[in-house]
């Protein structure tokens, strides 16, 4: 499958990357490329097989629904905010959102 | 004693707790040869001050004739690991400026046994590339020379890059790395270090930044086997903040070094025989196959037909999962947030236009286009069967095998530039080593000889799952044989 420039376009907007225009034929290109070796997996017959996301064969391991001690903890609004470009009273600051 | 920086790990470790050598003393030492060998490029971040000081409680510690299993032993953290309060970057401009408030299981376990840190390793960026040319902070030089009189700088492989040229030129005693399709076997392959990826769910990744969930594992690049094994034993363990990272005990990696190989069976998979492989690599195979055979082993040739299938399954899968990991560098959060936008939308597309680099983005939008409306089931859905039947075909081969030989890397190092031109030659690097990825296998490599250029190439071991015991004997046995212990000559200080 080849992919065209609007495809690209479309992708980008989606991945929510700003492609300039002259870039769209070169990645159409590049990405064509990459999906057409990716192709040869059209060769393998998967009739009936399991889709597989992970490797390991254990149950998600449940635990008490309370707040954890530590980083993954609650009570740390500063080093939520830590690292954020632009916060006030720890919270993120963003561009205006609603009119 | 001479530079207690040309130590083992596992010498240094015993030096240290002898008093023969003081932790300041060896993280000084290592900390004026990083000073001089800038032109490899391999850290991003140095820390000379926090090792002093992690080197002076060490000693502290020494003095006292208490200390853990690394205490006082200098290493290097690829900047993939999350470390309090220190610099990480992937290797990204989209990670400007961030300083993790937490610290990365991995790294924590390793304080924990008193190691020492010298900064932070450069690698590709995202750990997405092969030959450390995609990092924001430069490319990794590759200690190893050709010795054809031309100083063409060579790729230390990525994407631990700064991870293998750091240990080959003995700027650390050890460094942790990251393992996706071949990110630690690769570069030690091609620096003559150890590379050890372990079981997936072996190592926990919490804390580590995240490229692809389902194949990141987080491992060692040592100078010798031994040095694996202590490592290893530090990294791993079970930790309830990744809930993938598997409750079961870790053994003593170290005390397997040297055990009887005598009845072992070792699988040679007739596919990993490819096109275009240099003939010095298949005679190096063929001698590593004759190396176990002398050791006691049986030899089984195997068939693994769907290999070729498994780095385009790899390159939906990986993208796919990357795609959706970094949704979350946003210019909201963390790093770098574009200064010139209109509205919230162009303030994303712009912050991750400049913040991410040309491969991160390819790989993002592959990953984006995979999973989009209409193809996620003809690219994605069909990925995760085929890698189901690779998962199968090694379980199959795994009942009538305990270990499985093979090149760790179809070339030697090669010369930056060389293979940037085209993405899918590049992605070819990781041939021998991706499949381990899909299956969840601990695989390694060791150095095993040099090609004609005085290149180091290594060989590849793949073993069972939870079963790094077993590798740890082969890797050691073949160690032995092959005595490929060189070391590259100084050129960059």
């Amino acid at each position: 499958m080849s992919i065209d420039k609007d495809t690209v376009r479309k992708v980008a907007k989606l991945a929510r990357i700003a492609e300039p225009e002259q870039r769209l034929e070169p990645l159409a290109k590049e990405l064509s490329g990459i999906l057409g070796w990716i192709e040869q997996l059209n060769e393998v017959d998967v009739e009936g097989v399991d889709a597989m996301a992970s490797t390991v064969d254990v149950q998600l391991p449940m635990r008490e629904d309370v707040l954890q001690d530590g980083p993954t903890g609650g009570h740390q609004p500063e080093n939520v905010v830590a690292n954020a470009p632009k916060t006030e009273d720890h919270f993120f600051v963003v561009p205006r959102v609603v009119e | 004693m001479s530079n207690p920086a040309d130590l083992t790990l596992a010498q240094l470790r015993d030096a240290l707790k002898k008093k023969e050598v003081t932790s300041l003393e060896v993280t000084d030492a290592y900390l004026s040869r990083i000073e001089k060998a800038k032109a490899l490029n391999a850290f991003i971040t140095v820390t000379a001050d926090k090792a002093r000081d992690m080197a002076k409680a060490s000693d502290a510690q020494l003095a006292k004739g208490a200390g853990g299993d690394l205490e006082g032993v200098p290493l290097g953290i690829k900047d993939l690991f999350c470390v309090e309060g220190v610099l990480t970057t992937a290797a990204s401009h989209i990670l400007d400026g961030f300083h993790p408030r937490y610290e990365s299981t991995v790294t924590s376990h390793l304080w924990r046994d008193g190691a020492v840190m010298l900064g932070k390793l450069n690698m590709d960026e995202f750990a997405m590339g092969s030959s450390n040319e995609t990092s924001f902070y430069g490319n990794v030089i590759n200690p190893w020379r050709r010795e054809d009189g031309g100083n063409a700088d060579l790729t230390p492989g990525g994407s631990s890059g700064g991870s293998s040229a750091s240990v080959a030129a003995r700027l650390c005693a050890a460094a942790t790395a990251t393992d996706t399709g071949g990110s630690i076997r690769q570069p030690a392959s091609l620096t003559n270090t150890v590379g050890v990826k372990p079981t997936y769910g072996r190592v926990s990744r919490w804390g580590v930044v995240a490229f692809a969930s389902s194949l990141d594992q987080a491992g060692p690049i040592t100078q010798d086997v031994r040095d694996a094994a202590i490592m290893l034993k530090s990294m791993a363990g079970h930790d309830p903040k990744d809930s993938t990272c598997i409750d079961r005990p870790v053994p003593d990696y170290e005390a397997v070094l040297g055990q009887s190989l005598k009845g072992l069976k070792i699988g040679v998979p007739k596919e990993y025989r490819i096109d275009g492989m240099p003939e010095e690599i298949e005679k190096l195979w063929r001698q590593g196959i004759a190396w176990m055979k002398d050791a006691g082993c049986e030899i089984v040739d195997i068939s693994l037909p769907l290999t070729k299938y498994a780095l385009p399954v790899y390159y939906i899968v990986a993208p796919a999962e990357a795609s959706s990991n970094l949704a979350r560098y946003d210019g909201v959060k963390y790093g770098l947030r574009a200064k010139d936008f209109t509205d919230i939308t162009s303030m994303y597309e712009n912050t991750r236009a400049e913040g991410f680099g040309d491969e991160v983005k390819r790989r993002i939008l592959i990953g984006t286009y995979v999973l989009s409306a209409g193809y996620y089931d003809a690219y994605y859905l069909r990925a995760q069967k085929v890698r189901k039947k690779i998962f199968d075909e090694f379980t199959d081969a795994f009942s009538k095998v305990d270990l499985i030989l093979t090149p760790s890397s179809p070339s030697a190092a090669f010369g930056l530039g060389e293979k940037t031109a085209d993405p899918v030659q590049m992605y070819l690097n990781d041939v021998f080593t991706v499949t381990a990825n899909l299956a969840g296998l601990p695989g390694a490599s060791v150095p095993a000889g040099y090609d004609k250029q005085g290149l180091p190439l290594g060989l590849q071991l793949l073993a069972k799952p939870f079963d790094e015991e077993t590798m740890f004997k082969g890797m050691f046995a073949l160690e032995q044989a092959a005595g490929a212990n060189k070391r590259p000559k100084e050129w960059w200080s």
